[in-house]
């Protein structure tokens, strides 16, 4: 029975850790591969812990990543505690513990960081507009959309699929328009629709943002395998 | 020289250190980053084939005989150039310095090219500094870490006016090329260290200048390739791309290759083994034998030519410094290439 009940929770947790994402690489953590173990006791008291790709892989991502797990996990029912701890990176006594106490980046790393990192998620949700631009848009152009057809595109008449699925998220996630309305092609930091002649070299752009994260991607995963030979928690069912 | 299917290819690796990371070198009490820093750098290593993969204790701390064997015997480039990577707070002799790199290369004339480096907030100290190197090694080129943390300063950007007068300098010293590191770095910690915006401000104003970013951005390559399509005098360091992608993952490479031809062209892109961390053999003989996969999503992409290969890996960088390149590596020694002014 107990046994059962903690099972269960522990599918919770690895769930809710699957919607945490590496901002930078806009892709879970879990299918990253970054969840190292993950338990729960029968009390509700979650354990998590994470490993990132390099000793010295960026503390403002990886600040993210701890908080939006903890945030995350603490979320879910039947769950009294969450103890998420960062390992094998050069802050991570002080992201663990900031993130523990609630203290926010600035706090946590007192003296060295001048601002929290609301702008700084804002950026790469920007950019992962982009990327999900391309990821949208590239079989529309393969069937023959020119750009102008593409321009007056609602996000109702496009084809449904996971990729754009994805994209209305991001935009949500930003505020821009993500409803049925609204047009496919918008500019990522106004909301607003494209001209026609503007089109190709946005998609050109937002080809070359996905090509970014990808290679980026490809690196993080290069690194991680080098460092750790068994798969993360929930890293084959991502 | 690398020679393949007749044609022969000069090669500049504009981008390759010798270092010691070894434990006799670390600074006490800074152990675990000096540790953590050349594990990083390992692992690096490790997104190469295996058969080039070292040991952790080789890696650390490399011969003179064994780079000279892996770069010019065996790795087929014919002038290197030193980058010099300081990391003082935890390298006791630093990691690899400007000195230790010349006090090496003097064995072997020729051969090397001594790049040296700045951080503007030394200032006039810096600038004396500055001055000796180029007079005592004759550096051409200088390599920057923008994000570089100092004295409770979290990293500098190079539109600075502190940088300005550096880069001033480099023009009256006869420096010509700025190697800018934008890839992977720890301090700052809040704001995001890669932004490429400053070497656009800085490219504009010193027109005479060349600044190569190093790593093509990586991690933010779009940023670059933006940025690079509008500065005649920027250029793209391939070291990472070439080494962490091309073995690694060959789909992306092709496709980081081919926004790199579209955005800012073969004219512009410059090899760098990053030895150490690889070998600049199989990145060569890989380089050379590579061809785009041809899949629909690559299609239109700019094609990479023969030409165009030997200008990456050697023509390119052989003109920023300089290098005489023997008649029959030059382009219009092929048969039906186009003769200057043509």
């Amino acid at each position: 029975m107990t046994t059962q009940l903690t099972a269960g929770l522990r599918s919770a947790v690895l769930a809710a850790l699957r919607t945490v994402r590496d901002p930078e690489l806009d892709e879970s953590i879990t299918s990253l591969g970054f969840v190292a173990a993950c338990a729960v006791s029968a009390d509700g008291d979650a354990q998590v812990r994470l490993r990132l790709p390099t000793y010295f892989c960026a503390p403002n991502f990886a600040f993210l990543m701890v908080a939006d797990a903890h945030d995350a996990v603490s979320a879910l029912d039947g769950i009294r505690s969450a103890e998420i701890v960062l390992e094998d990176h050069f802050a991570a006594e002080v992201i663990n513990g900031g993130v523990a106490a609630g203290a926010g980046f600035v706090r946590s790393f007192d003296g060295e960081a001048i601002g929290e990192l609301h702008q700084l998620r804002q950026n790469f949700l920007r950019k992962a507009v982009m990327a999900g631009t391309d990821q949208v848009c590239r079989p529309l152009v393969a069937a023959g959309a020119d750009p102008g057809a593409l321009a007056r595109l609602r996000l109702a008449e496009v084809p449904p699929s996971g990729a754009l699925d994805r994209l209305r998220q991001r935009r949500a996630d930003l505020g821009l328009p993500a409803g049925d309305d609204a047009p496919l092609l918008i500019d990522p930091i106004t909301g607003s629709g494209l001209p026609d002649d503007a089109v190709p070299l946005h998609l050109r752009r937002a080809r070359t943002t996905r090509v970014n994260i990808e290679a980026n991607s490809g690196i993080c995963r290069g690194m991680l395998r080098h460092r750790y030979d068994t798969p993360g928690q929930g890293e084959e069912d991502a | 020289m690398y020679e393949k299917d007749g044609e022969k290819y000069f090669i500049v690796d504009s981008h390759m250190h010798y270092w010691n990371a070894a434990p006799d070198n670390w600074v006490p009490g800074a152990e675990q980053y000096a540790k953590g820093w050349i594990d990083c750098f390992h692992a690096y290593q490790g997104l190469g084939p295996p058969e080039t993969h070292w040991s952790i204790e080789h890696f650390q701390k490399y011969s003179e005989d064994d780079l000279m064997k892996d770069v010019f015997e065996d790795g087929h480039v014919d002038v290197a150039v030193f980058q010099p990577t300081y990391l003082k707070e935890w390298y006791k002799e630093g990691f690899n310095t400007t000195e230790r790199n010349a006090e090496m290369g003097k064995r072997h004339p020729g051969k090397f090219i001594y790049n040296t480096r700045w951080d503007p907030r030394d200032g006039d100290e810096g600038l004396k500094a500055l001055r000796r190197n180029v007079e005592l090694y004759g550096s051409k080129g200088v390599k920057l870490y923008t994000a570089e943390w100092n004295n409770g300063s979290r990293g500098w950007k190079l539109s600075d006016p502190s940088a300005y007068r550096y880069l001033e300098a480099c023009q009256e010293l006869g420096i010509k090329n700025i190697h800018v590191h934008k890839g992977p770095t720890i301090w700052p910690l809040d704001k995001d260290a890669f932004d490429v915006s400053d070497v656009d401000h800085a490219a504009t104003d010193f027109p005479a200048l060349n600044f190569i970013v190093e790593h093509v951005g990586l991690p933010r390559i779009e940023d670059f390739c933006f940025m690079a399509t509008q500065e005649p005098n920027v250029y793209a360091g391939l070291s990472v791309v070439i080494g962490g992608l091309m073995y690694a993952r060959p789909r992306f490479f092709a496709k980081v290759i081919g926004e790199l031809l579209f955005w800012v062209g073969e004219d512009k892109m410059t090899f760098g083994s990053d030895y150490g961390i690889w070998e600049p053999k199989w990145q060569v003989e890989g380089f050379v034998d590579w061809e785009s996969p041809g899949t629909e999503e690559l299609s239109d992409y700019p094609k990479l030519t023969t030409v165009g290969k030997k200008k990456i890996l050697g023509l390119n960088a052989a003109r920023l410094y300089d290098i005489e390149v023997p008649v029959e590596c030059q382009i219009n020694a092929a048969p039906g290439a186009l003769v200057p002014g043509a």
